[in-house]
């Protein structure tokens, strides 16, 4: 089981998650051709139904899009990718803040932690 | 769309104990469902009523728009719990024989499949690992083109790199217009293969939901979800 997926959260959902990383960091190139649903889907374990919603919905906000004989191929928008890439980060950013705030260090303790962190 | 399987008011009673009460359960093609259940709630005897080895003392069951008989057998594909297979026979021979008995029995997939697996097709059943006994006999039912595979614990007692192998050949061999039906106490391992789960209790559907539905209504995996419904 090659993707680890957490078992309380729907796997749909855990699914674009994974493929926008992968999208993001390169491991699936701007225009780059994708597996088909079946092989995505046993390489993630996961129902290829699920794997297929996922795909449409990836779709759906433009990360990816089908052709009609050829496939499935990611978007050659760089700008979309980057600014997925910006959210993502948001995203993570946001929960490293709100577990150090619980730990009950300021804004700028955390700057100075994040930045000796950073050195090593 | 015209329903797979189509159950309405069944019961099924042995003698005084009644095993399965009213149920009502309607089945579309093309998913993966899950029949989840304590021991003796009930998921073997309607599995066995679906494939026509019992008889339902009331209501009606249909699959693919026929009450059970001859043309619902020819497409449905059953891992039964237990084998029914000479152990003195060889995997060849099996599969001869499996040609034999089903149309839709492909010989060169499961000859593919056996192959992945490194087992040698001319050893006896009998003389096969626990494992490879279970990953032999779920080549067979896979190899079927059929329109509904019924599987009865498929991944008890194997280890969990040949679980691994079972659902991977469950995935990649599945015709998207198909149907699965898979019963299980293993949850957590087939959970998210599954669309649908189906809980059943005493006798009765205590639960028809999709896996992502359960995910996030409760929070919590299907597997904790059983935990919870059924504690002890």
């Amino acid at each position: 089981m090659s993707w680890n997926l957490d078992s309380d959260r729907p796997i749909f959902i855990q699914i674009v998650e994974h493929l926008q990383y992968d999208i993001v960091s390169g491991y699936y190139q701007p225009g780059q051709r994708l597996p088909s649903v079946r092989d995505l889907a046993a390489e993630a374990a996961v129902n290829p139904n699920t794997m297929q919603r996922a795909l449409s919905e990836l779709e759906r906000s433009g990360y990816m899009h089908s052709e009609r004989t050829s496939g499935r191929f990611i978007t050659e928008d760089k700008g979309m990718i980057d600014e997925l890439k910006r959210q993502l980060a948001t995203a993570q950013i946001e929960v490293f803040l709100q577990t150090m705030k619980r730990l009950g260090l300021s804004n700028e303790e955390i700057q100075v932690l994040v930045k000796e962190s950073m050195k090593e | 769309m015209s329903k797979l399987v189509d159950i309405k008011g069944l019961t099924k009673n042995y003698e005084s104990i009644t095993a399965l009460y009213n149920v009502n359960l309607e089945l579309e093609s093309g998913h993966i469902v899950g029949l989840l259940g304590p021991n003796g709630s009930g998921k073997t005897t309607l599995i066995k009523i679906l494939c026509g080895l019992l008889h339902p003392t009331s209501g009606s069951v249909q699959v693919d728009g026929h009450d059970i008989g001859v043309e619902t057998k020819s497409v449905i594909s059953y891992l039964p719990d237990q084998t029914y297979l000479d152990g003195n026979m060889t995997i060849r021979d099996i599969f001869a024989l499996f040609v034999d008995f089903y149309r839709d029995f492909d010989i060169n997939r499961a000859f593919n499949m056996l192959n992945i697996l490194k087992i040698n097709p001319d050893a006896k059943l009998k003389t096969l690992s626990k494992g490879n006994k279970e990953k032999v006999q779920l080549i067979l039912v896979m190899s079927r083109r059929a329109k509904l595979y019924i599987l009865d614990e498929p991944i008890a007692g194997v280890d969990p790199a040949a679980r691994d192998f079972i659902l991977n050949t469950i995935i990649s061999n599945y015709d998207p217009s198909a149907t699965i039906l898979i019963s299980t106490h293993l949850i957590s391992d087939v959970e998210s293969v599954l669309d649908d789960v189906i809980f059943l209790q005493y006798g009765q559907i205590a639960l028809h939901a999709s896996v992502d539905e359960i995910r996030s209504r409760e929070g919590k995996s299907v597997d904790a979800l059983f935990r919870e419904v059924y504690r002890c």
